[in-house]
């Protein structure tokens, strides 16, 4: 047996931080950063006799992301506690919800090589982050910081439809994708504010039951995902074919080794007695109040990619990639609505672009120039103020000093040469300087011309209008 | 519904309690009290009893998402026995 007489089955539990202003339980801002245990009050500290009241937005942006993501909104919910002991959690229990989450029974679709795949989504709750712990100089001890307990989190719990790691691969970019849209998170996976628990297990092509499921933690990229799965698939095949049983357990990702661990105390760890929180309230949602979030719900990318192919007439393929992003897309719209050209925008952005980003590794929101220097970019190709070569050179230079592309070229000296006099004198010079090209040109030799060409554009330094410098030459070869 | 004594030192265990022979004794004794408390009350006819979510009919009351800075770290981590960078200083963990 090979790994190819296997299936990989995986579910998996997404946890994003909402972008709310403040935590979900008190009024301390959630901004990322800032100095330890500065952003804390008695409340998300578990000072004894301090009580939670809830974030309106926490549930608003929860019934988003249910909306979102083709899920049946509860009428009746609330909050319960999860209990459990670790340092980065100060009440021992966390707020979140067990049995009357806020969405159930949604589904997200993702392209697949076979086409559309709907990945059904079980529930998604709303719940507290945890602080976290730091080591101190000489390990002797930890240090904890709750700046994030207390952070909203929503989680995103799948049906076990994932097969490979491709899958989850578009699965997670399409959550990410979705939740940018609809602006309830920042979905910032190296700021942790996406992150993603696989659960994975392994089964004989054919089988019907599921296999033991191992839990997966820790992968913080969507890279280190993708090699997380393909190890622990091994690791299970591996097991399996060796006449060993695979145990259900928690394991934590390690990126440096590459390698799955076991996380400790795992015989308990799946009871966490949860219960009703006392401190809080019911939740209802009337069918008024999810409407008017339903109708308010920005547009979604599915809708945004319709557009692109129908009105603006671009290949499935581009409005596919272009709309996978928010940020890819809302900087094509603002660069195509100042040039006018969004066939030249979608160009830029599927190609120098794109290139730039993989061999930078960056995410699209990460990208550091603005939709209206892209646009300004386009309109100095289209206006003939540089060449396309020269455009790829002020590309790199919006990735390296953002700054208005005009000024770019003015700085660098690059404006196209399209002065008749000032080309016809570097014509003249190259076909003085090159008799034996024109010598080739006139006995029939076509491609001496693209030679002559080039040797005015070096001469040039890339400046001169191609278009021109043909003509020209063509009018004084066949003088 | 019942309880059993392994049930009480596992829940005793999870709670991070070191209970005495005399103490699983007692706490088995109380639970079992609490739960037949539970079986009496789970045999009331509920049928067109409204559900509800807690011990108040209220429900959806919410905070506007607006900050308020607490402002005072100092004094959030004075009863703490040990601090150091502004944080709470614990046994190490992994
Ligand atoms: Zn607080």
């Amino acid at each position: 047996m090979s790994r190819e007489d296997y299936e990989i089955v995986m579910g998996l539990e997404v946890h994003a931080e909402l972008s709310t202003k403040t935590k979900i339980f008190c009024s301390c801002p959630t901004e990322f950063g800032g100095e330890p245990n500065t952003h804390c009050c008695p409340i998300c500290m578990a000072m004894p006799g301090t009580l939670p009241v809830l974030n309106e937005k926490v549930v608003e942006y929860a019934i988003k992301a249910g909306i979102a993501t083709n899920c049946e909104i509860a009428k009746n919910s609330k909050n319960d506690r999860k209990n459990y002991f670790y340092p980065d959690l100060p009440k021992a229990y966390q707020i979140s919800q067990y049995d009357m989450p806020l969405c159930e029974r949604g589904y997200v679709e993702i392209e697949t090589e076979e086409g559309k795949k709907k990945i059904r989504l079980t529930r998604i709750h709303i719940e507290e982050d945890a602080g976290k712990l730091n080591h101190d100089e000489y390990g002797r001890g930890s240090l904890v910081d709750l700046n994030r307990a207390g952070v909203p989190l929503i989680e995103i719990v799948s049906e076990p439809d994932l097969r490979s790691s491709k899958e989850v691969e578009s699965y997670l970019r399409k959550l990410k994708s979705i939740l940018e849209y609809i602006e309830v998170s920042d979905c910032k996976m190296q700021e942790g504010s996406l992150r993603a628990d696989v659960n994975v297990s392994v089964r004989k092509k054919g089988a019907t039951e599921y296999g033991t499921r191992t839990e997966m933690k820790n992968m913080n990229s969507f890279r280190s995902i993708v090699r997380a799965i393909e190890y622990e698939a091994d690791r299970q095949i591996d097991v399996i074919e060796n006449g060993g049983k695979i145990e259900q357990e928690t394991l934590r990702w390690d990126d440096v080794s590459g390698r799955t661990f076991p996380m400790r105390d795992k015989e308990d760890a799946q009871d966490y007695r949860y219960f009703p929180d006392p401190d809080l309230l019911a939740i209802k949602m009337s069918d008024e109040y999810v409407e008017e979030i339903r109708r308010n719900l920005p547009e979604l990318p599915e809708s945004r990619k319709k557009r692109y192919i129908e009105e603006i007439g671009l290949p499935e393929y581009d409005a596919n990639l272009l709309t996978a992003s928010k940020y890819l897309s809302n900087l094509f719209e603002g660069a195509s609505a100042i040039c006018n050209n969004p066939k030249a925008v979608s160009n830029w952005i599927m190609t120098d672009i794109t290139k730039e980003l993989n061999e930078r590794e960056l995410e699209p929101d990460q990208i550091p120039f603005t939709a209206e220097q892209l646009g300004n970019l386009v309109v100095l190709i289209d206006k003939g103020t540089i060449s396309s070569s020269i455009a790829k050179k002020v590309l790199v230079e919006l990735f390296e000093n953002p700054k208005d592309p005009m000024k770019i070229v003015e700085e660098k000296g690059w404006i196209q040469i399209s002065d008749e006099g000032a080309i016809k004198e570097v014509v003249l010079k190259v076909l003085e300087n090159n008799q034996q090209s024109v010598a080739d040109y006139k006995a029939g030799k076509d491609k001496a011309l693209g030679f002559l060409v080039g040797q005015a554009m070096k001469e040039t330094k890339g400046k001169a209008n191609p278009g021109m410098l043909n003509k020209m030459f063509l009018e004084e070869l066949n003088k | 519904m019942d309880i059993s004594r392994e049930e009480i030192i596992h829940i005793a265990k999870l709670a991070n309690l070191k209970l005495t022979e005399a103490e699983i004794e007692k706490t088995l004794f109380n639970m079992k009290d609490i739960l037949n408390f539970a079986n009496t009350v789970n045999k009331v006819n509920t049928d067109n009893v409204y559900e509800s979510i807690g011990a108040t009919q209220n429900y959806n009351v919410f905070r506007k998402d607006e900050i308020k800075e607490f402002g005072d770290r100092d004094i959030l981590l004075s009863n703490a026995p040990e601090q150091e960078d502004g944080m709470f200083k614990i046994p190490k963990v992994i």
